[in-house]
């Protein structure tokens, strides 16, 4: 059967060996190696940054712990103020977040978008290594590298904000933020990584789709702000179904989902009680709802709705979810990545330039 | 048997709701220069696009080299495309350009890369975007050359280009058929150029094939005719491309074999390939394909002005 020896060359046009993809790792590299050194310069100079600021909430931390070991510290009150004040970082946790869009918006936005607008994509997609390989051979090894460098970058974040969870903090009144807190919870863990990820996926299809530089880094930070928005807002809390208890002791890393009151075993009211009860039955006692993502004090309201038949219900979820949260959500963003990279390659291959 | 470079049957392609090209049927034999003549939004830079697997078509069908659908890693390994304006990354040296396209390809020869750039006084260390125009047509050509191609394919390769510049794009053109064999396939707007290198001529026209041939075919098959205005109307029963009238004398490009006798009264001479293709030009409802029907079945229309 093999004996049969066709003329090598015909048979090799016709179905020719393909390019090896190696060859696409020094094209790939030579064209987005400033932007990755400048994703690398970034994140390095926020590292010093971040370094810096951290060192103090260490030191900060150790010295408030230290303070408040007897109670009649004197220099307690001065050091939990010095702890809770340097948080800078945690305020601006918000900053943070802008960090894996515009590093993936910037390095993803591009690749296709700068080919399409300065027409250099006639070249590129009519040499031996088809195009939609050579799509393949530039967003995976960049979405790598990004999160390769995300996750770095993370590890110090984790670092910078663990005195922030450390248990002992409830007790001494120093922050105690519950680590689903929105603008801490995707800063730490898996949770940066995966979300760089998915900036430069929405990015890199958003450059094909509209071809423009610019407007492709706009459009790819909007995507990300309103996905961002709905998973933090909306998704996150139905991971896992939230605990629900009527015990009034809800850890203080807990987050707490909702809260409402039930009378003899029907529903009554949600979230705070309404003013007609406070006056009637706690003239004195304190009032305010409470906010999704605060802490709940609500001893001393129960004290006096309580013996009036009322039972305050609160969902949440315990900080020990933490991570199966992190695996959720980094598991979904890592999936979409790929789908969005795959319809990327998918329409470079189809589609009409 | 030749095999065609670029094959298309009914091929069309719609953008948005425009026709760019529509049913285009066509066959272009290997070992020519091939020329892609016609007004801008003929479809010229729209067919090319197809060939390359650039764009796909809404309707029909494109091969090329022999048969390969267009766009196929078999058909890529075996055209080089030099697009319009010449597109390269400006930020990479000419170095980097060579290794680049190197890294993207089955063959690329180097040395071949590397004498014709040195030849043509290009450096390697220079960014791309840092040459002059007609350097950088240089070195798009040379890239593709480089690639050893069966099939070199040409949009607008010359029209920003100086006189110069021009002159020497096209004679590596040239120097690169009569060495290799590679077959051409070029559009373009300059109709003087085309004299002198196409021997074969594509006429496109509002997306559809209006004249294809061989030049030496098609300008023996067509003469000038010179005779008294007042026997246009009479002068019935011949394929007139186009027919133009002036006081006393009338001028009527004919389809006419060059042992076809002459009317009495009127003078016939040799159309140059220029005026072939502008009168064609002028008159998009003249056709003149090759196939079973040359010669006599087309029937295009003479308008009298």
């Amino acid at each position: 059967m093999t004996t049969l020896t066709v003329p090598a060359r015909s048979e090799e046009d016709a179905t020719p060996r393909p390019v090896p993809w190696r060859r696409m790792a020094w094209v790939t590299w030579r064209q987005h190696r400033f932007a990755l050194g400048g994703v690398v310069v970034f994140l390095g100079a926020l590292s010093v940054l971040l370094w810096l600021a951290g060192r103090q909430v260490y030191s900060t931390h150790a010295a408030a712990v230290a303070a408040c070991q007897s109670a009649s510290s004197l220099t307690c009150p001065n050091a939990i103020v010095a702890f809770n004040g340097t948080n800078g970082f945690l305020s601006n946790g918000f900053i943070l977040q802008a960090v894996p869009p515009l590093i993936g918006a910037f390095v993803g936005a591009p690749v296709l978008a700068r080919e399409l607008e300065t027409g250099t994509f006639r070249y590129a997609w009519t040499q031996g290594f088809s195009r939609w390989r050579w799509t393949l051979a530039k967003l995976v090894p960049l979405a790598i590298a990004l999160a390769v460098a995300a996750g770095l970058f993370s590890l110090l974040l984790d670092w910078y904000y663990q005195p922030y969870f450390d248990a002992a903090n409830q007790n001494l009144s120093l922050e105690y933020p519950t680590p689903f807190f929105p603008g801490l919870f995707d800063l730490r863990g898996i949770g940066f990584a995966a979300w760089t990820v998915t900036a430069f996926a929405i990015g890199a299809l958003a450059g094909l789709l509209i071809r423009r530089v610019v407007p492709a880094i706009a459009a790819t930070l909007v995507a990300y702000a309103g996905l961002s928005f709905a998973a933090g807002g909306f998704l996150r809390q139905h991971y896992i179904a939230p605990v629900i208890t009527s015990s009034l002791n809800v850890p203080g890393s807990a987050w707490i989902i909702g809260q409402w009151w039930t009378k003899g075993g029907t529903f009554a009211f949600a979230g705070g009680p309404p003013d007609s009860l406070l006056t009637r039955f706690c003239p004195n006692g304190p009032s305010g709802p409470v906010g999704p993502f605060g802490k709940s004090k609500p001893v001393a309201l129960a004290q006096c709705l309580t013996p009036h038949g009322y039972t305050q219900w609160t969902s949440y979820q315990p900080d020990s979810r933490f991570w199966p949260f992190q695996w959720i959500e980094g598991g979904w963003l890592l999936v979409l990545s790929a789908l969005l990279i795959a319809a990327t390659v998918w329409l470079i291959r189809r589609r009409a330039a | 048997m030749t095999m065609n470079v670029i094959e298309a049957s009914g091929l069309g392609k719609r953008y948005g709701g425009t026709w760019a090209l529509r049913n285009c049927t066509l066959a272009i034999p290997a070992g020519h220069v091939a020329a892609l003549v016609g007004p801008n939004g003929a479809g010229k830079s729209t067919l090319l696009n197809l060939a390359t697997g650039l764009a796909a078509p809404s309707a029909g069908g494109i091969t090329v080299l022999g048969g390969r659908p267009a766009g196929s890693p078999a058909a890529l390994d075996g055209i080089a495309f030099v697009a319009q304006d010449t597109p390269l990354y400006k930020n990479l040296s000419v170095a980097d350009m060579l290794h680049v396209t190197r890294n993207l390809n089955r063959h690329f020869d180097q040395p071949y890369a590397r004498a014709r750039l040195d030849e043509l006084g290009i450096p390697l260390k220079r960014k791309a975007g840092k040459l002059s125009g007609g350097q950088q047509a240089q070195l798009a050509l040379t890239l593709a050359l480089g690639r050893r191609p069966r099939l070199l394919v040409l949009d607008e390769p010359v029209a920003m280009l100086d006189p110069i510049a021009r002159h020497d794009f096209m004679a590596t053109v040239m120097t690169a058929m009569a060495a290799d064999g590679v077959s051409v396939v070029l559009s373009s707007h300059v109709l003087a150029e085309l004299e002198r290198v196409a021997d074969y001529l594509i006429v496109l026209s509002r997306g559809q094939v209006q004249m294809a041939g061989e030049v030496d075919d098609l300008l023996a098959s067509h003469r000038m005719l010179t005779g008294p205005a007042a026997e246009v109307d009479s002068y019935a029963g011949r394929p007139a491309v186009h027919a133009r009238r002036g006081d006393a004398q009338a001028h009527l490009l004919v389809r006419a074999a060059p042992d076809d006798p002459v009317p009495p009264g009127w003078e016939a001479h040799p159309v140059g390939l220029e005026e072939l293709i502008l009168t064609y030009l002028r008159e998009p409802g003249a056709a003149a394909l090759p196939g079973p029907s040359r010669g006599r079945g087309t029937q295009p229309s003479e308008v009298a002005k």
